[in-house]
């Protein structure tokens, strides 16, 4: 049972590392596909803004 | 313009303005309850169980229905001004629309902080969990938790950075598996099937106030643990479908399931355990709900509350880490912080910065500070947040009385919810200085010297019109 624990506390470090440069290599490749504007060209309250025009008829 | 159904696909969630890339609109009212109910249940499974400590076991049903109260009406008042300010960053574009930019960088802050310091409570006790599985699994030696920790928050913030509805599926699931777990124990060990094992009044006769009335007082500071972090379905209010039903419906369906469990395993664990052992979470008790399944002699329910108590703190930490990283993104965004963090993923559609940038921040707090600091500095920022809501709606009822703007749901008996908050926080405030004194006066010290940072320095930055966008008329007396 020792060893068992012991490989399964090598399998958390690995998966730990493993999602870590899933999530890094990813945020690396996303940040040099698309430009700064598209990346942060998010606006708070889109759609109330939209329903107000729908409003204004 | 002609009607646009903004949730169709051809929209996405996108609207006229600007925005190439916003967050997706794509959750109901179950995933709000999940993300609700998802980061509270773990204090059901522990740490509640301290008010017993502090002022035995009628105490800490006392403080299990005050918190009770406090956070129905924090629940209600939510789901009035979330309906309307329907906003990733939740209270923090609450408090941004309606108190103003300075209590809005504050707000911002105790959320931030609330919920990774509550991330990072779950993944040592997730450690802890499985560090005990490895005992009863006949291992000898003393596991190191430190993967297990790591291993939590990594795999819940690439989770989180896959996509929203994902991670609050996976919610869902394991949030109902965790409180389905509570109703089973108490339907297995009260009577109602097979023989019950409850034994209230042996166990209470001679015990009812061992410390008294401030041992009660005391104890209510534990009792916010039954239903600490409620207030965080508002952080999914830009994603969901349809804020103004789904906000208020999965957040009052959330406190009503919270105010069921709370009362049940309050009633489940202080018939079974002695209040001495019960109220001693780290030498005692540390999951009162297993040790009463462990009393049942019940195979079956000791692995269900086992798989329920991980699954609660796995919910927990998953849906803190898609609150904070949405009010972090909120406050990026307006540029109240650096701008880089208001990015989105093109692809998963999530704030996808913030959610990496907090990884760290959640792993030193969990692998370099005791367990019950970061509690007690989780607790704080909640407290101070909730202080904040009554104040909030006062001034969102007085400057946008009712009938100037559409509300997605209206609460009742305004303003009485407002006024029992506000004197339930500052009894709790009494309470929380008498355990947690230099905590407090620390923590209120550090938000005085970030607000003056953001006061004389950060504000120059930020985009002071475009931060509100609201479409709604002037307030009244402006």
């Amino acid at each position: 049972m020792m060893e068992t624990w012991n490989y399964i506390e090598y399998a958390a470090w690995g998966l730990s590392a493993l999602f870590g440069l899933l999530m890094v290599m990813d945020w690396i490749k996303t940040d040099s596909t698309y430009s700064e504007d598209v990346l942060t060209s998010s606006r708070e309250g889109e759609l109330e803004a939209m329903t107000e025009e729908s409003h204004k008829g | 313009m002609a009607q646009t159904d903004i949730t169709s696909s051809e929209r996405d969630g996108m609207g006229p303005h600007g925005t190439k890339v916003g967050l997706l609109r794509v959750l109901g009212p179950a995933h709000v309850w999940a993300l609700g109910v998802g980061i509270v249940l773990v204090g059901e499974y522990m740490g509640w169980n301290f008010a017993v400590g502090k002022g035995g076991a009628y105490a800490a049903l006392m403080a299990c229905w005050f918190a009770g109260i406090l956070y129905s009406c924090v629940a209600m008042i939510d789901s009035e001004v979330t309906s309307t300010v329907a906003a990733a960053g939740g209270q923090y574009t609450q408090a941004k629309h309606i108190v103003g930019p300075l209590m809005a960088f504050n707000v911002g802050l105790y959320l931030v902080f609330a919920y990774t310091m509550l991330e990072a409570a779950n993944a040592i006790t997730a450690g802890y969990l499985v560090s005990v599985v490895a005992t009863m699994t006949g291992y000898g030696g003393a596991l190191d938790q430190r993967p297990f920790i790591i291993l939590v928050i990594m795999f819940l913030a690439w989770l989180n950075y896959r996509g929203v509805l994902a991670t609050l599926t996976f919610n869902l699931v394991i949030t109902s598996i965790a409180f389905i777990a509570i109703i089973v124990l108490f339907l297995s060990t009260s009577g109602i099937i097979g023989d019950g094992i409850m034994q209230h009044a042996a166990l209470f006769e001679g015990h009812e106030k061992p410390y008294g009335w401030i041992g009660i007082v005391a104890a209510m500071h534990f009792g916010l643990w039954f239903y600490l972090g409620i207030e965080g379905t508002t952080q999914a209010a830009e994603e969901v479908r349809s804020p103004a039903r789904a906000l208020p419906f999965g957040t009052l369906a959330g406190i009503m399931t919270l105010l069921i469990a709370a009362t049940l395993t309050w009633y489940i664990c202080s018939g079974v355990l002695p209040w001495e052992f019960l109220g001693d979470g780290v030498n005692g008790s540390v999951a009162p709900l297993f040790d009463t399944a462990r009393l049942s002699g019940s195979n079956a329910l000791i692995w269900f509350l086992g798989i329920g108590t991980l699954f609660a703190t796995l919910a927990s930490a998953n849906g803190c880490i898609n609150d904070a990283s949405r009010a972090w993104f909120a406050l990026g965004r307006d540029k109240y912080l650096p701008a880089w963090f208001g990015a989105v993923h093109p692809q998963y559609r999530t704030p996808y910065r913030s959610i990496v940038f907090l990884v760290p921040i959640a792993l030193i707090f969990a692998l370099g500070a005791p367990l019950d600091q970061v509690i007690t500095f989780s607790i704080l920022s909640g407290l101070l947040g909730y202080t904040f809501m009554p104040l909030n709606i006062l001034m969102f009822r007085k400057k946008w009385p009712m009938g100037t703007i559409k509300r997605g749901y209206e609460h009742p008996f305004h303003p009485i919810p407002a006024i029992v908050l506000l004197c339930l926080c500052a009894f709790t405030f009494f309470a929380v200085f008498l355990g947690y004194g230099t905590q407090l006066v620390a923590m209120i010290g550090f938000y005085i010297v970030v607000s003056l940072w953001f006061h004389f320095w950060r504000y120059r930055f930020v985009n002071r019109g475009a931060q509100f966008t609201m479409p709604w008329p002037k307030p009244l007396g402006y």
